[in-house]
């Protein structure tokens, strides 16, 4: 059934290739070659992809907030097994409570090799917040730019090469309801992943004697937690005074979850998204 | 150590900044950003892009907001109660049949009684029962309620609760993980996680349980049903069951409000947090998916747990009924046993047994009540139809309407089901606050209960 091959595939789809070059494998996700995970502010459709990519049947819902735990699926695409990790939505990366924790800490120490930032065509400025905070943790990122359908049909048009541009990383047009432009996103993030794309996020400069804080402080932190992936982003957070990431530093647990989120398999678990589901 | 003189020099770099340099930072992300999207997005022309907010007027409304709201919960449960009758009778019927067809083969092949009474008496009863009760109104209630989901209804609601549960010093976002409690209640649970601020947080999950869940729709629709609407012409049943669900459902989101008033100027002290939520653009359902996802996913998925806890409880009753003590059985013995305090509650000892043996599924609570109640007596007019319940009830167990009504409480108030107790304390990782949860939930089902039988024998209605 074709149901089964995409959430919901057009006709086009049977004809183009690239439809059968996406397996969606569901729960098998115990070996994979690639991790990519999929963020964005609340209600944006990451879990519509997910659930048009994995073939998995995470709930989905038109308010924010609707994935709460971290679900995890996996696809292959041109004979690369991907493990897809759909984070909750969040508006920031900064916040304290538990949703936007479980998207921080995995963007953060997860590693994943390519992270897909879900945004909302139709509210796009907000949406460039995240993005561009998530830019600062990773230069790994792919822009999704969903629900182009409603963006349509409110007379808006996106521009993804102006925005990928101004980025300095990939923005993928799609519409993950229909499956439109995913094949091409896919594509992207596995050139990112193996190095065709080469991408250069914009970062916010800041004033000069900002820059040199950082300077200072990013190499102390690499040398503390050595294989810290993102020690430009916490020298920023503690310069901001984050509470959470000094006691992180303190307490040692900084140097713990570097080591256990890079464990090849992260928890996987299906009762998690068995029992969340919501 | 080394982590104490990162933060050191941290502390001394800060204070080569300028103040407030963190909110340069931002404020330039921000222009950034939205210089960004002016080069990205270009409208088109300006075509219906204030339709969305037209409606949103008009369901947000201060006067026609909660009307609407209303109106939309009493259009679903009417769905739910009329469509679930004649579907639920349906199902009766052939699962009954099947259940006589199977009794009837396995007495012609001669298997020893006491085989032929487990399997047919027991475990595919309480079966039949699970999913004749069950399964229509979920494959009703699920896709309609996974529609307004999906539509992009409930921020609404939640903006329209916004200020009830501020009263009550509860947090906003508690209309959406009440909402989602009205599917199942664990699941309301887990969805409290959007909830920024612990107190509040722990209010939402603590209240959760006061909107009747899936499992205990059915046990309201059929008392509503056979007691409530028997009394009206047959022209209304359906109308005067689905008012009284939505009373019903009325009553718990009231007790929400109380209990999230009473924590929140006890043990919880404290105001109620301000936070944004956005109102999301209305999205076209996709009828295939919701049908898909509420039918396949969500019901079969309740109703297999149902089956699966049905299955057990089906063998349990039926032992009990089957060990005979003096001249009775042990059911009717713990029944009668538990019968004092029953009354007391305006219910009686039958209607606590099945509560206790359902503390797994709150799903078996009408097929655990109904077999005890069958062992002692046989229905006339098949127990498929209102008739033969109604007779069963009142004619052969005295039950009254108090009876009715209490059981309507109770089922709406009492203790969360294992799984939800299970998943409260996964969330809040405390076994006080887990058993607290127990104790209101528990506590408010047998003071309101007693309260109202006391009530209704002092004017003598009973």
């Amino acid at each position: 059934m074709t149901d089964k091959k995409l959430a919901l595939p057009t006709e086009h789809c049977e004809t183009c290739p690239a439809f059968h070059q996406l397996e969606q494998m569901g729960f098998k996700v115990g070996n994979f070659d690639r991790v990519v995970a999929l963020a964005g502010n609340p209600n944006t459709g990451k879990s519509t992809l997910f659930n048009a990519l994995t073939g998995l049947k995470q709930h989905t819902g038109n308010w924010p907030g609707k994935t709460v735990t971290r679900a995890e699926g996996g696809y292959q695409f041109n004979g690369v097994r991907y493990k897809l990790v759909d984070l909750p939505g969040t508006y920031s990366l900064l916040s304290a409570s538990q949703d936007e924790e479980v998207a921080r800490d995995f963007v953060l120490f997860g590693q994943p090799d390519c992270t897909i930032v879900v945004t909302d065509a139709t509210a796009l400025e907000r949406n460039l917040n995240l993005v561009m905070q998530v830019m600062e943790i990773t230069d790994h990122v792919v822009v999704a730019i969903n629900l182009m359908d409603e963006a349509k049909r409110k007379g808006l048009e996106v521009d993804a090469r102006s925005l990928s541009r101004d980025l300095g990383v990939p923005a993928v047009p799609i519409t993950a309801r229909t499956g439109e432009g995913i094949h091409t996103l896919l594509a992207t993030v596995a050139d990112l992943i193996n190095g065709d794309i080469i991408t250069k996020p914009l970062r916010v400069q800041g004033t000069p004697e900002f820059q040199r804080a950082v300077r200072e402080l990013a190499p102390m932190i690499e040398s503390m937690a050595p294989g810290i992936p993102n020690a430009r982003w916490l020298a920023i957070r503690l310069l901001d005074g984050d509470s959470k990431v000094q006691q992180a530093l303190v307490s040692g647990e900084l140097a713990q979850r570097v080591a256990r989120q890079a464990q090849a398999d992260v928890q996987f678990s299906r009762k998690m998204s068995v029992e969340g589901r919501q | 150590m080394e982590a104490n003189k990162i933060l050191a020099k941290a502390e001394t770099l800060r204070g080569t900044l300028s103040t407030g340099f963190r909110d340069e930072i931002v404020k330039s992300l921000y222009s950034e950003a939205e210089a960004i999207a002016r080069r990205a997005v270009k409208p088109v022309e300006g075509k219906r892009y204030d339709f969305d907010q037209k409606i949103d007027r008009l369901v947000t409304s201060p006067i026609a907001g909660l009307p609407i709201m209303l109106i939309l919960l009493g259009i679903i449960i009417w769905l739910t109660v009329s469509g679930a009758n004649v579907a639920s009778i349906a199902l009766a019927d052939v699962l009954f049949a099947v259940g006589d067809w199977g009794r009837a083969l396995f007495v012609q092949i001669g298997a020893p009684w006491w085989i032929t009474g487990f399997i047919w008496d027991g475990v595919y009863l309480a079966l039949a029962w699970v999913v004749s009760v069950m399964l229509p109104p979920m494959a009703i209630f699920f896709p309609a309620f996974t529609f307004l989901e999906d539509l992009g209804y409930l921020p609404r609601v939640a903006f329209n609760l916004d200020w009830l549960f501020k009263k009550a010093g509860a947090h906003g976002k508690q209309s959406l993980t009440m909402a989602m409690g009205f599917g199942c209640n664990a699941a309301g649970v887990i969805a409290t996680r959007v909830i920024d601020s612990p107190r509040e947080r722990l209010i939402a999950i603590l209240t959760n349980n006061f909107v009747p869940c899936n499992g205990r729709f059915p046990t309201l629709i059929m008392i509503a049903t056979v007691f409530v609407a028997a009394a009206f012409s047959p022209a209304l049943t359906s109308f005067i069951a689905a008012g009284t669900v939505v009373g019903v459902v009325l009553i718990g989101i009231g007790f929400t409000f109380l209990m999230s008033w009473l924590l929140s100027r006890t043990v919880l002290k404290g105001e109620a947090s301000a936070f944004t939520l956005e109102l999301p653009p209305y999205r076209r359902p996709n009828i295939a998916r919701i049908l898909y996802t509420s039918i396949l996913d969500r019901t079969i998925f309740v109703l297999w747990r149902a089956m699966q806890t049905a299955a057990p409880a089906g063998a349990i009753i039926w032992i009990l009924a089957n060990i005979t003590v003096g001249d009775s059985n042990l059911a009717r013995v713990i029944a009668d046993w538990l019968n004092p305090f029953g009354l007391l509650l305006g219910l009686d000892g039958v209607i606590l047994l099945a509560y206790i043996i359902a503390i797994p599924a709150n799903e078996i609570v009408v097929p655990t009540m109904m077999m005890v109640y069958m062992g002692t007596g046989t229905m006339i007019n098949g127990p498929g139809t209102s008739a033969g319940i109604f007779d069963l009830l009142v004619n052969g167990n005295g039950w009254t309407m108090l009876t009715a009504v209490n059981l309507m409480l109770f089922a709406l108030l009492h203790n969360p089901c294992a799984t939800t107790i299970l998943t409260i304390y996964r969330e809040t990782k405390s076994y006080k606050w887990t058993v607290i949860s127990v104790l209101i939930t528990l506590g408010t089902a047998f003071l309101v209960t007693f309260l109202t039988a006391s009530f209704a024998r002092l004017m003598g209605w009973v």
